[in-house]
């Protein structure tokens, strides 16, 4: 008989499960992964020398495309970079404007996440589900920035401007009647906070739906109980960040840990599994949407009874209004010099983190004096998880790779950058 | 309707007269059956979208009733693209394989009490053999394709026929005990008697072993295995294209009609209506057998929008661990209970 050898297969980077462009050789036995290997590199845009041949303020629109199902957490972690270096600290309107949208993201990513990871496993309709509360959430996004998703709504020193008095409103086409316009429109009528307030009261039935669909599915957990279990001690020695960290039962979390803008005064818990496998970290990214929607509703409230500037007010820094510089002298030379040589950061160097949706995402940031960074170095939380892909799929068959794949919520424009 | 015939045809020598007979039947068959596929795959995608919070196609035609239409115009004048290293003759074999037994089958099908092709006396037999055979088409696909993804699919389609298959086997044992016949119309005409006399009820547990096992017999969700979209990207026709594919499309709507007719012949009473008093009963049988159908078809497409997908050890782990041993259960209990307990009548 002749001897029974292992075969290469290749996984993506066209693949429907590959999450972007993903590659993978896999050495396999029969259906039993022996290895996998990820190639990375497909997606790489050269996004941190990009940032270093710009003035800082001009780079902001690149962290949105880094990962781009949370876009403004990108931002953040780059405002306040420079905002530590320079040593500006945002109006508070300003800062829990960012921890709420902050929390609006991490709602879309999870939302991503959990349509993405269920529709690999095979429940389609919970990928719908989650992007009919995604659209909301873009909506708002919309409503501030106008953009849906390329915000580039931070800026240091506070946010580009305040929230809006109105949402904007569906108007009539010939494609919708006027009763479906009118249920479009129904929680449209007030502030952008109101809402977003009605959201986040209809939210947690609506994970509710996703949990019905899912949690107590047997097949859903035949497909995730102890898949890519990852122990306590090895999560940590290999880089593992928010949920997946969390997943494997190690209480990390910077917005409790270190807490920056006003994560210190918001009332919040942070959910930790136990087993550290695909169902745990499934749990923990469902119960961090309920608590991102508490967080959410604190910070609406506090919004709608604080009023007040969301920019620091410093023309070196931001730009004046349209109205000052048509008038006057100094306004027009302050928007001549920040949108031609932008502004100079003191010299230093930063390491600067948040908690991102899925993990630690963290800018190190050097400036020499000049009105350009550096060096831009990003930590992308993905990038650590995704070396882990060997080590978790080791032993699993091929359906499994792409559960693991899906529970590591890949992003590919953060891990190529 | 078949004087006219003879009438028309009486110049004809006698074999050419039956052949053409028979032929005129199959095509009154197929036909519709031809247009129930294309509908069903228009349905599908309609119900599965208003489960999933849109609308499903509304385009073309009036409110998109000319979709599947245009979708089968489109995959005709698509080209069949046959990979290099594969073994064409092979590879062209494998859906022809795969629809032809799933449209053989319904020779036997009796639509009502005398709307049947071929009322023979085996026809349980017949239908149990012909629907295996279609796994075959999947097999050779994979195998012909000479592509590592299509070859995985066929191997899982592989592993997991065998699983099912016993369990189905059972199931229809169980069916045959009760209703000491083959023939499918003697076994719905056994049932007659309204709602609660249809074999569903003393079958339960085959019943649903029955269905299960038909849903993983036609590659459906949760068991879409061997075509497993986000794993093995389309499985074993991943390198078919054009009419091809098409009709390894046709092959699956055409099996789950199929499965879906048995499951109302041998559980749910066939032709017959639900409550047998006047108004149910003036209703055609046709209307009847079409109805219930409808009902099964749908829960394929409900199954399909609702479950995550199982893993093909894990289909395997529930043929042999749940299925055939619920099987054997249950047919201990007819066998027992029909002979040995004052309820025997139950059971027959």
């Amino acid at each position: 008989m002749s001897e029974i050898r292992n075969y290469t297969m290749n996984f993506g980077p066209q693949h429907p499960a590959a999450h972007g462009v993903l590659r993978i050789i896999m050495e396999m036995d029969g259906e039993v992964i022996e290895r996998c290997d990820p190639h990375i590199g497909l997606l790489h845009r050269g996004t941190e020398k990009l940032a270093e041949t710009k003035p800082f303020n001009q780079s902001i629109g690149y962290m949105d495309r880094l990962d781009y199902v949370s876009m403004m957490c990108n931002e953040h972690a780059y405002v306040l970079a420079i905002e530590k270096l320079l040593g500006v600290t945002p109006p508070i309107r300003a800062r829990y404007i960012r921890v709420m949208f902050d929390e609006i993201t991490r709602i879309l990513n999870h939302c991503l996440w959990l349509g993405a990871h269920a529709l690999d496993i095979g429940a389609m309709s919970v990928f719908l589900y989650c992007f009919r509360e995604r659209e909301d959430l873009m909506d708002c996004y919309e409503a501030v920035s106008g953009a849906r998703m390329h915000a580039t709504y931070y800026r240091p020193g506070g946010v580009y401007r305040d929230l809006p008095e109105h949402m904007p409103r569906y108007e009539a086409t010939e494609r919708h009647t006027r009763r479906q316009n009118e249920s479009r429109n129904r929680d449209r009528d007030g502030s952008l906070l109101d809402f977003i307030e009605s959201f986040t009261e209809r939210f947690p039935a609506c994970v509710d739906e996703y949990e019905t669909l899912l949690s107590d599915n047997r097949i859903w957990k035949q497909r995730t109980v102890d898949i890519g279990v990852v122990s306590p001690e090895r999560a940590r020695a290999l880089g593992f960040t928010g949920p997946m960290l969390r997943g494997s039962g190690i209480a990390w979390d910077i917005r409790k840990k270190q807490p920056y803008e006003v994560y210190d005064e918001l009332d919040f818990d942070i959910p930790i599994g136990t087993n550290g496998d695909c169902y745990d970290r499934y749990l923990c990214r469902i119960e961090e949407m309920r608590q991102s929607n508490r967080l959410i509703r604190q910070c609406v409230s506090w919004l709608k009874a604080h009023p007040g500037p969301v920019m620091v007010e410093d023309n070196k820094l931001i730009p004046p209004s349209r109205e000052h510089m048509k008038g006057d002298m100094e306004s027009l030379i302050h928007h001549f010099k920040l949108f031609t040589e932008g502004y100079c950061v003191p010299e230093g160097e930063t390491y600067t983190c948040i908690e991102h949706p899925k993990g630690e995402f963290g800018i190190y940031l050097v400036s020499d004096g000049a009105n350009k960074p550096y060096r831009v170095k990003i930590r992308a939380p993905g990038f650590a998880h995704l070396a882990a892909l060997h080590e978790m799929s080791r032993g699993h068959m091929l359906a499994d790779l792409v559960a693991i794949i899906g529970t590591q919520d890949i992003v590919f424009g953060e891990i190529d950058r | 309707m078949h004087e006219f015939y003879l009438a028309l045809t009486g110049w004809l020598p006698q074999y050419f007269q039956t052949t053409l007979w028979i032929c005129l039947k199959i095509v009154a068959i197929l036909a519709p059956l031809m247009l129930c596929i294309t509908y069903l795959l228009f349905a599908e995608r309609k119900v599965i979208g208003y489960m999933q919070t849109r609308v499903g196609p509304n385009r073309v035609g009036p409110k998109g009733w000319l979709q599947p239409i245009a979708d089968a115009l489109k995959l005709i004048f698509k080209e069949i693209i046959i990979p290099a290293r594969s073994n064409r003759y092979l590879f062209l074999m494998a859906p022809v394989l795969a629809l032809a037994p799933a449209l053989a089958a319904w020779a036997v099908i009796p639509f009502t009490d005398t709307l049947v092709l071929s009322n023979i006396d085996a026809s349980l037999l017949y239908v149990l053999a012909l629907t295996s055979m279609g796994v075959y088409g999947i097999i050779i696909a994979g195998w012909a394709s000479n592509s590592k993804y299509a070859f995985l699919g066929a191997m899982r389609s592989a592993a997991q026929i065998v699983a099912y298959e016993i369990a189905m086997g059972f199931a229809l044992v169980g069916v045959l005990m009760v209703a000491g016949s083959l023939n499918l119309r003697e076994i719905v005409i056994n049932q007659s008697g309204g709602f609660w006399q249809w074999y569903w009820l003393p079958l339960l547990p085959l019943c649903v072993v029955y269905f299960v096992s038909g849903v993983a017999e036609t590659n459906r969700a949760p068991f879409d295995v061997a075509e497993g979209e986000s794993e093995i990207v389309a499985g074993f026709h991943v390198e078919y294209s054009g009419m091809a594919f098409a009709v390894f499309f046709l092959a699956e709507y055409a099996n789950m009609i199929l499965i879906a007719a048995l499951t109302v012949l041998m559980f749910l009473g066939g032709w017959l209506p639900p409550v047998e008093v006047e108004p149910f009963t003036l209703l055609p049988g046709l209307f009847w057998f079409g109805a219930k159908t409808t009902v099964v078809t749908f829960l394929f497409l409900w199954l399909r929008a609702t479950f995550p997908r199982y893993r093909y050890d894990q289909i395997m782990r529930l043929g042999w661990k749940v299925l055939i041993p619920v099987t054997l259960v249950w047919i201990g209990v007819i066998g027992i209970g029909r002979f040995y307990t004052p309820v025997g009548h139950v059971f027959s």
